[in-house]
């Protein structure tokens, strides 16, 4: 794989990581049980979205071939994107929703903070941006995973079983393939080696202040940084685009 | 599952000018820390602020809207209060 392809690669699954995992959050717009979190969900769906926006331009720059943002994030099928499984698995009861959010932030934090250093002007300066965003998202859901897992007898057992689930979907994130290799050489990218190491400490500190355990490493899903989704993706993407489909074009 | 209503706070927001921290409004939350967090994330949403005090309501000590009366209107015609007796001197545009 060539460097170029690379590039164009890996500012793709930064955006559809941005994008899926915005869209999942945009399902419960209208759903949380206090006003202000219910504020704070909206907010953070839109860092994501307008994280996607960047990320997906800077793609079809790359690419070359006149796809505008709308394009590479509405009208593509399910087997082209290449977000993390962990990142599109259903929202679940709110504990399900606040451990894939820390799981993933601890893991995306890092690695915005290693892009804002990498060889590619355009990646660091929206992982500039981005970054302060997320450091904030995963403050407020650390938080908010350690009054569940530290709250009720309910909220632990809840929230554990939680983490437990969503835990074999947390290997992708580190498991490097071509594109974070080449990304990593060519362009002075995250060392998914140490980003792991330091997750892991991260994670480990959180989950003890919770009072919850520490799953143990098993056996790992992998396969949406190679276009291989769960069966939850098809749905996420219909809805989503479910406008563009059916009024190619349609603005407002 | 508790209905039970989180204790209310109320928001304090110092814009950028350098001014003096205003009141915004209420929240709800469930402790101090995420009244912070639920404060930036109603109030400060379009750049309103750059420092934050939240302080349960419960704790502020008010002045009775029954006692109005005693509290505020003696100061009300004591009008050698103001300094308003003063003559500003020519060219002074700002006192």
């Amino acid at each position: 794989m060539n460097k170029n392809d690379a590039l164009l690669a890996y500012a793709l699954r930064l955006g559809d990581n941005a994008l899926i995992l915005g869209q999942r959050m945009v399902e419960l717009v209208a759903a949380y049980p206090e006003l202000e979190e219910e504020l704070a969900n909206a907010n953070f769906a839109l860092d994501y979205i307008g994280q996607a926006r960047m990320f997906y331009a800077y793609a079809g720059e790359l690419e070359g071939k006149g796809r505008d943002e709308d394009d590479l994030a509405l009208l593509r099928d399910e087997n082209e994107y290449r977000n993390l499984l962990l990142i599109e698995q259903p929202n679940g009861h709110f504990g399900d929703s606040i451990a894939k959010l820390v799981l993933f932030e601890a893991f995306y934090l890092r690695q915005l903070e290693e892009l804002v250093h990498c060889a590619d002007k355009r990646i660091a300066e929206i992982a500039a941006r981005a970054e302060k965003e997320i450091r904030y998202h995963l403050r407020h859901n650390t938080q908010w995973l350690i009054r569940l897992g530290d709250g009720t007898e309910e909220s632990h057992a809840r929230a554990q079983e939680a983490v437990d689930n969503l835990w074999r979907f947390t290997g992708e994130m580190f498991a490097a393939d071509e594109v974070d290799n080449v990304f990593e050489n060519e362009f002075d990218g995250p060392d998914l080696y140490r980003i792991r190491e330091q997750w892991r400490e991260t994670v480990a500190a959180v989950l003890e202040e919770a009072t919850l355990a520490m799953p143990e490493d098993a056996w790992m899903a992998s396969g949406g940084k190679a276009g291989r989704h769960s069966e939850h993706l098809g749905y996420m993407i219909a809805e989503m685009q479910y406008l563009q489909r059916a009024h190619p074009g349609a603005s407002w | 599952m508790s209905n039970k209503e989180w204790p209310l706070y109320e928001v304090f927001i110092r814009s950028k000018s350098g001014l003096s921290h205003r009141h915004a409004g209420s929240i709800h939350a469930a402790d101090d820390q995420m009244a912070l967090d639920h404060a930036r994330d109603t109030y400060t949403r379009r750049s309103e602020g750059v420092s934050i005090w939240v302080v349960r309501s419960s704790q502020i000590v008010a002045s009775d809207p029954a006692e109005s009366a005693a509290f505020f209107e003696p100061a009300e015609d004591k009008i050698y209060r103001h300094p308003t007796f003063y003559e500003i001197p020519e060219g002074v545009e700002n006192l």
